[in-house]
């Protein structure tokens, strides 16, 4: 059972349906102990990294998240993915939930801003269980106007928008995607389904 | 880099898809949902449903095909036709809608850009824009399926639905549309010169070339057509082999 986590800032429809296309069992839910009790943790998020955080907080999950996400497979979406980082300078400096070095900074690039659309994979780490079957180029759709400052043991796959953008990071359990699996048609449908395997 | 991106638009009445030519003449065809798939099955970057339904009550019926289609197709879902307030948003973006379009309502209301931007952000906000060719060289923005000339400059209006929040803007030539003989090529380049979010090119396009030419001649970044996959004379397979061939970026 993979519990989707449902804090308030995140469309979660799009994720349940890919989820439930794909066979996969799962809750959406707020409560700590459907938390605790989950074999594995996908953290949602569309909007800003302040008052996502700010909403995490409310909820009183930071703690039980840090917890958990170090004990079984845990992926954060987008906003979800940038969350799990340790500070973010969207608006005002905030901090994140520390479970991979780095920070989340505006994009700076000469191209338009958000980064919206289809942009290819650069695989860096040929082991990752979430890669499994993704090839080279593959293409995966990004909203979003921040992104994560990370270093290399961490980044799984890059993409190129003028500046390389961390899209796949990865630290034990805990997994972030930059782009949306649930919107990138077959690639992302298999990036979500290896995640689903690595869950009891 | 960013792939130019293919998008089929599925006219839908009542639920049904069908297909006006030159805005008007409309024929029934399919199921929207079974078309969706199809068109995601043939590699389609983005689907568009433009909602012609007439009356406010048959509108939810856009909500349930939205729905329906979100729990089978996974790449960016996008509803026009007939929005006009926040609300309607709200319901179809509730409903698995990933961008949503506005056309006259924007233009009688431009705050409704900005306020649907502010609660949902620009990236779900696309403003369409229908534009015709006036005799003084210009290019006015018609409403009411192209029955209504607003007086509005379509160029300049483009560059201000983009200051007040649009993510996106959904440029057809009235002009262009239904004629099969390419994009309208002069009023892409002078909408993309004054606007700084993607613009979707649409109304035209009856060949393979035309898709090549778009993307090599303009700053599109993605091209939408409705007719021409709805009565299968290009796949959208076909359009991007020939994109890849001609060293232009897509999804394959």
């Amino acid at each position: 059972m993979i519990a989707i986590i449902d804090y308030g800032a995140g469309n979660l429809f799009s994720v349940q349906n890919a989820l439930s296309y794909l066979g996969l069992s799962f809750q959406v839910t707020k409560d700590k102990k459907a938390i605790e009790n989950a074999d594995g943790l996908i953290l949602p998020g569309v909007g800003a990294f302040p008052d996502a955080m700010e909403k995490l907080k409310e909820s009183g999950l930071v703690e039980v998240i840090k917890n958990e996400a170090v004990k079984k497979p845990f992926l954060g979406i987008c906003l979800g993915m940038q969350l799990l980082f340790e500070e973010s300078d969207e608006f005002t400096l905030t901090h994140g939930l520390s479970l991979i070095p780095g920070r989340v900074e505006k994009i700076v690039c000469p191209y338009k801003i958000p980064h919206m659309g289809w942009n290819h994979l650069e695989i860096q780490n040929t082991d990752s269980p979430l890669l499994y079957g993704i090839k080279q180029n593959d293409s995966v759709y990004f909203v979003h106007s921040y992104m994560a400052k990370t270093t290399a043991p961490y980044l799984s796959a890059v993409c190129d928008y003028g500046v390389k953008i961390p899209a796949l990071v990865e630290r034990g359990t805990v997994f972030g995607a930059q782009f949306h699996p649930e919107k990138s048609g077959e690639v992302g449908l298999r990036i979500l389904k290896n995640f689903g395997g690595l869950v009891k | 880099m960013l792939n130019k991106r293919i998008i089929p638009c599925l006219d839908v009445k009542d639920g049904k898809v069908v297909k006006g030519i030159n805005f008007v003449g409309i024929k029934d065809v399919g199921d929207p949902v079974e078309c969706a798939e199809m068109y995601s099955r043939q590699g389609a970057d983005e689907i568009v449903f433009l909602d012609i339904t007439a009356t406010h009550e048959e509108r939810k019926t856009i909500v349930d095909v939205v729905r329906n289609t979100a729990k089978k197709v996974f790449v960016p879902l996008t509803v026009g036709g007939g929005i006009s307030s926040v609300e309607d948003f709200a319901a179809l973006l509730r409903a698995g809608a990933d961008k949503v379009s506005i056309n006259s309502a924007a233009l009688k209301d431009p705050a409704l850009i900005s306020k649907a931007a502010d609660r949902f952000g620009s990236q779900c906000v696309v403003v369409a824009i229908d534009a015709k060719k006036m005799e003084d060289g210009s290019y006015h923005a018609f409403v009411a399926g192209g029955r209504i000339d607003t007086g509005v400059d379509a160029v300049a209006w483009a560059k201000e639905a983009c200051e007040r929040g649009a993510g996106e803007i959904l440029l057809t030539s009235m002009d262009a549309d239904g004629t099969k003989k390419g994009f309208d090529l002069p009023l892409l380049n002078e909408v993309c010169s004054v606007v700084t979010v993607p613009v979707i090119a649409s109304g035209g396009c009856g060949t393979l070339e035309h898709f090549s030419e778009v993307f090599e001649k303009t700053d599109a970044d993605a091209a939408l057509a409705a007719s021409l996959f709805h009565y299968r004379e290009l796949t959208v397979g076909e359009v991007k082999t020939h994109l890849r061939e001609k060293n232009i970026p897509v999804r394959l």
